[in-house]
């Protein structure tokens, strides 16, 4: 590990409630699976040195349906998320997503709320949570509140949460229409999303891409000019919404022509 | 810190953020759980921390406080895929081989080669192009049905 | 009668891997021992203005190239590289200056602070201003040929970087003993890490080199050993201790050798009916900065530039070229792999220009026995491509499957290919390898420098002894590769550990049988005592090579392989999965069936993703993916289903029949694939056959 221990530390908090109060008094980066945290320690490029342990927090660690909504608790990983039979009948493509994040071991760490908190702009659940409106909920010491997954992030791994607040959960209200989801990683599994397309299919079309932007995107224009014209529309207006970057991992070229190429397969296939 | 380490009741003084495969290592002795990338990629640090696996080389020690952490050394010489990955020349150069087998201790007993390809995807071997892998799993499996 | 030869014994590794208690050498702990560092240039091109260490050095060992006491310059074949950086920076991550303490946390936080003059780099090959080596093989008159030819076809094929992804990193300990060093690491060549460490140390000093259990080489670790067994060894004599130095992920993808990129021309004549009639082809490599092993890596490249295939005009010109990247070195297939892909996907153009079945145009020119290769060397009875084809023809029910995938998401392809096994022409008389056989008070013990990197050296050199001694295989030890006492049978590569180094021990084995006189050896050695055999390589009688016209017997023999790609493509995404491929290969016998299969199925899936992921992404002279989350090698579920075939075919100068098998596994997957996407209407002619390739190509 290129980080210096002796720089670091870290709390662990035992309940919800603790660990807000620790937030409270001192800035700290909330840390569950650390399936993202490590790797940054590991090369010596992460800022943060201050870390509060969440992952005892088992009152986070839920999956449950409340008033026909389905919530996430900050704390479900992808493997609980895979056997939740509450998962599989609201949200199939929450599980498609799941199974496709790294392999098992990073199944059984990384988390939701991590995936939201960490902000990754190749995270594969974001556009499973874009497309389907999902809500953010934040709690701080003594307060909480909710905001929009569309509106929750503001930049490239930014977001608008203050430092004292922790992501307890997330809610899914009920989706109508059929669900899509695709990844093109960079190999069949152990793979980083070079394009990631969630898409649903209802009385018009929510469509949510990642990798391709320096946060996860919704594509309005194109889902605009889906409920309302042809697909060769709606593809015009794709190419004027999604400017890619190349990088380690694709080329911009690619990854727009195959973010259209799978937007038309997800409508086709949807149809 | 006190966790159970391969069935025995442990107490380590280590810094939290400290990896759980440097505690394991260099701590505990324990060398048969091996660093290949450092970043939850190769699968060659895997350990069962209760019950399940993960990738040690990203898992803060204190994260381990009152688990159960499981390491290649503590499945047992008697182990049954021990002998498989022997006989099916499942190891090559053998650094993969610890993570492998603890990855594939919690398949189901009878698993699918499917099974077996999703369970293990999370491993990365250089050696064998996994296909005898998967016929020491096998052929395992079967002699624990026999 | 052999009764461990063509069996799939025990490993005599096995168990210790699969339970975890074999030690490698990051396991391994010496009183009073130091952590190495080695800081490295950040430009790829210059001279160091200045050094000034930023930090606390008191507890510190700091070496620099001041502190060498014999030679800076690491032996290998032109002695161009320094162990340190006196001034001048030829590439990226290059060792400028060493550190070592005791507390890793303290060796992490020391800031070397470097100033550069930096200077042009130069990184693409064809536009380099110098060649490390240059190489011509001709036989008959090409360009007379071409001119009289009845159609002519030319092609550019390119192959970039692959880089080893041993799971197990470069790692060494130095530790000091008897007034000089004993140097234990992961590596394949213990005698190339000792003459190294002779030239950097001088030979004033004791020293010994110890092969620990080694997670894996693939030619990684045959020359780059000897760097990082340099930097241990300057640090440990320098400060009294024992030094570890193990690089971590990134460390070892940035700064160690890689698989040399190459672009391969081919100009080639043929009839109207497919004969070829003249073969104009011209390679270059990528050496990077330094020439380590590439003037031998084109060597094996050019000679199997011409693929299996007969022809009486043959001109070869090949060169390696110098670049500021990090030098390019060993890797399974050593040049062959790249000038066989362009071959193949030459084929299949040919046969696409002619207006032929591929499969026919192969046939009608793969070598037989007696048929002359591009060196003029005439085959024996041992050559199978024809075989290798037909077997493989046969399995893949590969030319309805042709002709019933067309026009379909799915392409079938495949690849005709060879490997010499062994050093190339003279290499091996040169080399003169030695092998000892000791009688021990049970059986016999195995003493040579041949290492065990996974592929089972310990387990088929034991068959091999045991079956041409008569005894057990169970009673037969393989000693820990140790310079000082094992026998130099010369380096692990080449696919000659069984070919080459078991022969030698089949040789010592009979030997010792007959002194034995009908004794076993647990009786003789009660009776007379012990007693060693040492034997040295023969080369065959018949075998003659011209090493400075490259004409003659480039080989003893070939190891011959045909594979067959079934891939499946995603017209939206231009993701290429590999369904299954079938590998038909020769290798003259198994010895140990399940290490042969395994080293098939192993090597394959490499190729595989040489093929299709393995991309490596170069900035300014530097990996800039070097971590195996953005170094994608392939997991299970890039792993398709394998289909191997073992055809025998002895050859009669190696142990029990056996050749090498080693690197041909490599040879074949790379332009099987690329065939199978050509099949799916796709004109791609360079791997990695990434999908954002794929998606720039233009349609057949």
């Amino acid at each position: 590990m290129k980080t210096a221990l002796s720089t670091l530390e870290m709390r662990r908090a035992t309940s919800v409630a603790e660990a807000l109060e620790i937030l409270r008094d001192e800035p700290r980066m909330p840390i569950a699976g650390a399936t993202d945290v490590y790797v940054g320690l590991n090369f010596g490029t992460l800022p943060e040195l201050r870390y509060l342990d969440i992952w005892a927090l088992d009152e986070l660690r839920t999956i449950t349906v409340n008033e026909d909504v389905l919530v996430l608790g900050a704390l479900a990983t992808y493997t609980m998320m895979v056997a939740s039979a509450l998962v599989q009948e609201r949200l199939p493509m929450m599980i498609e997503a799941a199974r496709q994040v790294g392999g098992p071991q990073i199944q059984n760490r990384g988390t939701i709320g991590g995936n939201i908190a960490n902000g990754s702009p190749a995270g594969d659940s974001l556009p499973v949570l874009a497309a389907c409106d999902a809500v953010v909920v934040l709690q701080s010491a003594g307060a909480e509140r909710r905001v929009k997954f569309t509106e929750f992030y503001t930049g490239y791994r930014k977001t608008v949460m203050r430092r004292d607040e922790l992501v307890v959960a997330v809610e899914v209200p009920r989706v109508s229409g059929r669900q899509w989801f695709r990844k093109v990683g960079t190999r069949a599994a152990q793979a980083i999303s070079k394009v990631v397309v969630a898409g649903v299919r209802g009385e018009g079309a929510r469509i949510a891409v990642g990798s391709i932007a320096p946060t996860v995107i919704r594509l309005t224009a194109t889902e605009r000019a889906l409920a309302t014209g042809s697909l060769d529309e709606a593809m015009v207006a794709l190419r004027g919404e999604v400017n890619p970057i190349d990088d380690i991992r694709s080329t911009a070229d690619y990854r727009k022509r195959v973010t259209e190429n799978l937007v038309r397969r997800f409508w086709t296939e949807t149809a | 810190m006190r966790f159970t380490l391969n069935g025995v009741a442990t107490d380590v003084a280590a810094h939290p953020m400290k990896r759980l495969l440097d505690v394991l290592r260099e701590e505990c002795g324990l060398t048969g759980t091996k660093e290949g990338c450092g970043e939850g990629e190769c699968g060659a640090c895997t350990v069962l921390v209760d019950g399940v696996t993960v990738c040690s080389c990203i898992v803060p020690f204190g994260q381990a406080q009152d688990a159960d952490v499981v390491t290649i050394e503590g499945l047992g010489n008697a182990h049954g895929l021990q002998q498989a990955f022997m006989d099916e020349v499942g190891a090559q150069c053998g650094i993969c081989t610890p993570g492998m087998v603890v990855a594939a201790s919690v398949l189901n007993e009878d698993p699918s080669l499917e099974e077996i390809r999703v369970g293990l995807a999370g491993n990365l071997c250089r050696c064998t192009g996994y296909a005898a892998i998967y016929r020491a799993i096998l052929s395992s499996a079967r002699a624990g049905k026999a | 009668m052999t009764t461990a030869v063509g069996q799939s014994v025990s490993r005599k590794d096995g168990i210790g891997k699969a339970t975890g208690a074999t030690k490698y050498a990051d396991d391994l702990h010496f009183p009073g021992m130091l952590f190495g560092r080695t800081i490295r240039s950040t430009i790829p091109c210059g001279r160091v203005k200045s050094i000034r260490m930023d930090f606390d050095t008191s507890g510190f060992t700091i070496v620099d190239y001041r502190d060498i006491p014999h030679r800076n310059v690491v032996a290998l074949i032109d002695e161009d590289q320094p162990y340190l950086v006196e001034t001048e920076v030829r590439h990226m991550a290059e060792a400028i200056v060493l550190l070592a303490h005791e507390d890793r946390e303290k060796l992490l936080g020391a800031n070397v602070v470097i100033e550069y003059e930096e200077a042009e780099p130069v990184f693409d090959p064809e536009r380099s201003p110098h060649s490390f080596k240059d190489i011509t093989i001709e036989k008959g008159d090409v360009e007379d040929a071409l001119a009289s030819a009845e159609i002519v076809v030319e092609g550019t094929y390119r192959t970039g970087h692959q880089e080893h992804v041993y799971i197990e990193t470069n790692g060494v300990i130095a530790v000091p003993e008897h007034g000089g060093i004993a140097l234990y690491g992961s590596l394949q060549c213990p005698f190339y890490a000792y003459k190294a460490l002779r030239s950097v140390l001088g030979n004033d000093h004791p020293l010994r080199v110890i092969q620990t259990e080694t997670g894996g080489g693939f030619g990684g670790k045959e020359e780059y050993p000897s760097m990082i067994a340099g930097h241990a060894a300057l640090l440990a004599v320098k400060s009294g201790r024992p030094v570890k130095i193990i690089y971590d992920r990134v460390e070892d993808m940035v700064a160690t050798t890689k698989r040399h990129p190459s672009i391969v021309r081919h100009r080639t004549g043929l009839t109207r009916e497919g004969r070829l009639v003249a073969m104009d082809v011209d390679v270059i490599l990528d050496g990077g900065a330094y020439s380590t092993l590439s003037a031998v890596v084109l060597s094996r490249g050019c000679i199997h530039a011409a693929g299996p295939y007969r022809c009486d005009n043959v001109k070869i010109f090949g060169r390696a070229m110098f670049t500021n990247t990090p030098p390019n070195g060993a890797f399974r297939g050593f040049g062959a792999p790249q000038t066989e892909f362009a071959m193949e996907v030459h084929m299949e153009r040919i046969a696409e220009q002619l207006g032929m079945d591929s499969l026919t145009l192969r046939e009608m020119n793969a070598l037989r026995p007696g048929d002359m290769t591009a060196t003029s060397q005439v085959l024996k009875q041992d050559a199978s491509a024809l075989e290798c084809l037909q077997e493989a023809v046969r399995r893949t029910d590969y030319r309805r499957k042709r002709e019933e995938l067309k026009g379909t998401n799915r392409g079938i392809g495949l690849a005709l290919f060879y490997h010499g096994a062994g050093f190339t022409g003279a290499g091996e008389q040169r080399l003169a390898s030695k092998a000892r056989l000791d009688l021990t008070a049970t059986g016999a013990r195995i003493m040579v420098a041949s290492t065990e990197i996974g592929q089972g050296t310990r387990t088929m050199h034991a068959q091999i002894v045991s079956d041409a001694l008569g005894v057990p295989y169970e009673t037969i030890e393989v000693a820990q590769p140790d310079t000082s006492v094992v026998a130099d049978s010369g380096p692990t590569v080449a696919s000659r550990t069984c070919m080459v180094v078991g022969k030698i021990l089949e040789r010592c084995a009979l030997e010792m049988k007959e002194r034995l006189e009908g004794m076993t050896p647990a009786q003789y050695h009660a009776k007379h005592g012990a007693f060693s055999i040492v034997k040295e390589h023969i080369q065959p009688e018949w075998m003659r090579w011209d090493d400075d016209n490259y004409q003659g017997d480039a080989y003893a023999t070939y190891a011959w392989g045909c594979d067959v790609a079934e891939v499946e493509i995603d017209r939206d995404t231009y993701e290429v999965r590999p369904v299954k491929v079938t590998a038909v290969q020769e290798f003259g016998r198994p010895i140990h069936p399940a290490l042969a299969m395994g080293q098939i199925e192993g090597g394959t899936v490499q190729g595989l993703g040489y093929a299709l992921l393995e991309h490596v992404v170069m900035k300014n002279g530097a990996m800039a993916n070097p971590t195996l989350t953005n170094y994608t090698i392939p997991t299970t579920l890039d792993t398709p289903e394998l289909d191997i075939v073992m055809l025998e075919n002895h050859y009669d100068g190696g142990p029990f029949g056996a050749k090498g098998l080693g690197e041909l596994p490599m040879d074949g997957p790379a332009p099987a694939v690329v065939n199978a996407i050509r099949h799916l209407g796709l004109d791609l002619r360079d791997i990695p056959a990434i999908p954002e390739t794929l998606i720039a190509c233009a349609s057949l």
